[in-house]
């Protein structure tokens, strides 16, 4: 149960922006998380509601947006469907991860005076 | 104040940033990288199920170790210095880091664990994580590599259930095959399960009890090691990468 320890993380960044910025509240924010990323996105929000409390988050949404995991061929491209074995069909390289392990805080909204 | 007629209202303002929400702890991590670079040593995080035999592994690690490598470990536990207390035993320089009700380790548990370890003189150091197949592939620890220990009675299609976990594995050590010939557990069948989350999976079999696979084992640590010496970890693209 690593969630809380990321939406800690999350509130300490967006804390640290809003200072900068010399905001009086923040309106809301975006997060992308990968399903391969090792994060429960229904943890995550239940922990972001918990931890905003009492924070210059308390009112903002959080908006989650899931990234599904897409595997591609290293040599070639080509894509590799995820449970399959992670080779090329085409060519027998190993296929990588192109995304779905990400855990990214993308846009903050930021009331200034 | 209101840049349209400058009534003093407040105003939202949109900030893009696109920042790793776990940056904070990949600094750390690379810090604790560049200890290890200092020293010369090959980093790795250990991880795996409670009871898959981690403690055992570095055990007999230990023991394929014995006149030619100087091994160090920080055991990852909720409570308890049971397993740094066996490490010590095995001849290794180890000590705990209780992590109370935390479920993993984090780059900066490491971090203060380090201010009072000696890295002098060690070649490998072995980061136990808290037994645990979800958190612990979350958090960057500085390691080289990531290595998930599996025990054969943990079923064959046990990578499918934690993809998130052994798609990060640089090596699959398969736990206690001397159990093998009591189970109905087919060693292709783990081999395919791990092939459909893994790309180019590497799997040692080994058996701490018997001393099976220990030497092959050992034998590719001491090859990464030598290329970890040659290239600083801190500087490998990939670890950059993460901190952007």
């Amino acid at each position: 149960m690593h969630e809380f320890s990321l939406v800690q993380a999350l509130l300490a960044r967006v804390e640290a922006e809003a200072a900068s910025h010399g905001a009086s509240a923040v309106h809301g924010m975006s997060v992308r998380i990968g399903t391969l990323a090792g994060v429960e996105q229904s943890l995550f929000a239940s922990a972001y509601e918990v931890c905003r409390r009492g924070t210059v988050c308390e009112h903002a949404p959080l908006e989650i947006t899931s990234v599904a995991a897409r595997y591609a061929c290293r040599a070639c491209g080509r894509e590799v469907a995820q449970g399959e074995v992670l080779e090329c069909p085409a060519c027998g390289s190993p296929a990588r991860l192109v995304e779905g392990d990400e855990i990214i805080l993308d846009r903050v909204e930021l009331e200034v005076a | 104040m209101c840049v349209d007629c400058g009534c003093g209202d407040t105003e939202i303002v949109s900030v893009e940033l696109h920042d790793e929400i776990l940056a904070v702890n990949n600094r750390t991590a690379q810090h604790n990288r560049e200890h290890f670079d200092e020293h010369k040593l090959l980093s790795v995080n250990l991880m795996g199920s409670p009871g898959a035999g981690k403690t055992a592994l570095l055990e007999g690690t230990a023991f394929a170790f014995t006149g030619h490598g100087r091994l160090g470990a920080l055991a990852g536990d909720l409570a308890t210095d049971n397993d740094a207390r066996r490490l010590l035993d095995a001849g290794i320089v180890a000590v705990p880091i209780n992590t109370g009700s935390a479920c993993h380790l984090d780059a900066e548990m490491v971090h203060r664990a380090l201010h009072h370890f000696p890295l002098e003189g060690l070649d490998y150091l072995f980061i136990e994580n808290v037994g645990n197949l979800v958190c612990p592939a979350v958090y960057d620890l500085g390691q080289s590599l990531n290595v998930v220990a599996l025990s054969v009675t943990e079923g064959e299609d046990k990578p499918l259930k934690y993809p998130f976990m052994f798609r990060k594995a640089d090596a699959v050590v398969l736990t206690k095959v001397d159990l093998l010939p009591h189970l109905r557990v087919s060693v292709a069948a783990i081999e395919d399960s791990l092939a459909r989350v893994l790309p180019e999976p590497l799997l040692f079999k080994v058996s701490a009890h018997t001393g099976e696979g220990l030497e092959e084992w050992a034998a590719w640590l001491e090859a990464r090691r030598a290329a970890a010496v040659e290239v600083p970890q801190s500087a490998r693209d990939d670890t950059l990468a993460a901190l952007v």
